[in-house]
């Protein structure tokens, strides 16, 4: 069945993500934290963060341009940043921040604009990514298994597996 | 009612969380939902004390109405910083003995100790997790009305070893530490006293 089919892609591009690095724990734990009353929350909180730190890339972006180069702003907005990109999980994103404060404490010009431009390369990646995720997840529908297990009735257990063991006959 | 019976948890607790990060707060807010808390959710340290009825304008007793039980705050936020909302809440004859917890994304002893000897009643490591949320629930049901020092003794006898140099610093504030017999996690996630 195509419904299957999308699921199991689905799942394999997730576990891409975590296995190339770009997403961490963090994620899992927002994933943990959806549920039927909030079914798109991870989506939610990942849409909010490229909303809201649109302007602080566009802030560093200007700073960056500076001259001479406030080092301390550029800290205090890429902290602000990074604490963001913790927060969804987008791990890559995080490391390149990481290297960026580095240079940042050395007062390395150079190396804060060369690193910023990788830290807009990983943001855009993981961008791109999660929506191709997020889409084909909503193309599929919700899937059987949930975040919490569902306590069932002796009978809707018997249901649920006799559909179970109908739709794997049919999909063979 | 008994201190000790947890199966007696009164009403839900109302935890006030102080974030300036839009996506902070929604996470903040879902985690705390979840482990059935009531939320409210401020973006400052100023709304918070607003909030709280400490703005300076009255200490009030609106509190009482409000039954904060817990306060749960970043610590780097413009303005006020979350150190600084501590201070003034543990100064505050209605709010003192409210648990302020601390969250951070410094993982520094520096900071920790700062915010224990303030009375933080603990310092998480962000992202805050489902379990640290759990866990804190946990601690602030089973404390109930005790007083700040005792809490702060009893913590205290439960530090991992990653905090040696925070026990020395803090030798002088209580005699009767024992250090506990095996470590933890390899990252010291949160303080605990």
């Amino acid at each position: 069945m195509q419904r299957n089919q999308m699921h199991r892609q689905i799942a394999n591009l997730r576990k891409s993500l975590f296995d190339q690095g770009y997403l961490d724990e963090q994620f899992v734990q927002l994933e943990e934290l959806q549920d039927n009353s909030n079914p798109n929350f991870v989506e939610e909180v990942v849409s909010l963060f490229y909303r809201d730190s649109a302007r602080f890339l566009y802030s560093i972006d200007q700073a960056l341009e500076k001259r001479p180069m406030d080092f301390s702003t550029l800290d205090s907005l890429m902290h602000h940043f990074k604490s963001s990109s913790t927060s969804i999980g987008a791990k890559k994103v995080k490391t390149e921040c990481t290297h960026f404060r580095s240079h940042c404490n050395a007062r390395n010009a150079e190396g804060c604009k060369r690193t910023f431009q990788q830290v807009k390369k990983e943001y855009t990646t993981l961008k791109k990514k999660l929506e191709t995720y997020f889409q084909m997840s909503r193309q599929a529908g919700p899937i059987e298994v949930e975040c919490r297990p569902r306590v069932l009735s002796p009978f809707q257990y018997l249901i649920s597996r006799i559909s179970y063991l109908a739709l794997s006959f049919l999909n063979t | 009612m008994e201190i000790n019976n947890l199966s007696c948890e009164p009403k839900e607790l109302h935890v006030l969380a102080v974030d300036d990060s839009n996506i902070d707060r929604k996470v903040i807010q879902k985690l705390l939902q979840i482990s059935s808390f009531k939320v409210t959710v401020v973006e400052s340290g100023s709304r918070a004390l607003q909030y709280l009825g400490l703005d300076g304008e009255q200490e009030s007793d609106q509190f009482n109405d409000l039954k904060v039980n817990l306060i749960i705050t970043d610590y780097s936020m413009p303005g006020m910083t979350g150190f600084e909302l501590l201070k003034k809440i543990k100064n505050s004859s209605t709010l003192k003995e409210v648990p302020v917890v601390i969250m951070s994304s410094e993982n520094s002893l520096t900071r920790i100790d700062k915010c224990l000897e303030e009375g933080a009643e603990e310092y998480l490591l962000k992202p805050v997790k489902l379990s640290d949320v759990r866990r804190l629930k946990d601690s602030i049901l089973k404390s109930g009305p005790m007083n700040m020092d005792q809490i702060r003794t009893q913590k205290r006898k439960h530090k991992p070893d990653q905090l040696q140099i925070l026990q020395t610093a803090l030798d002088c504030h209580d005699q009767n530490m024992s250090p506990p017999t095996s470590p933890q996690q390899s990252q010291t996630k949160r303080a605990r006293l």
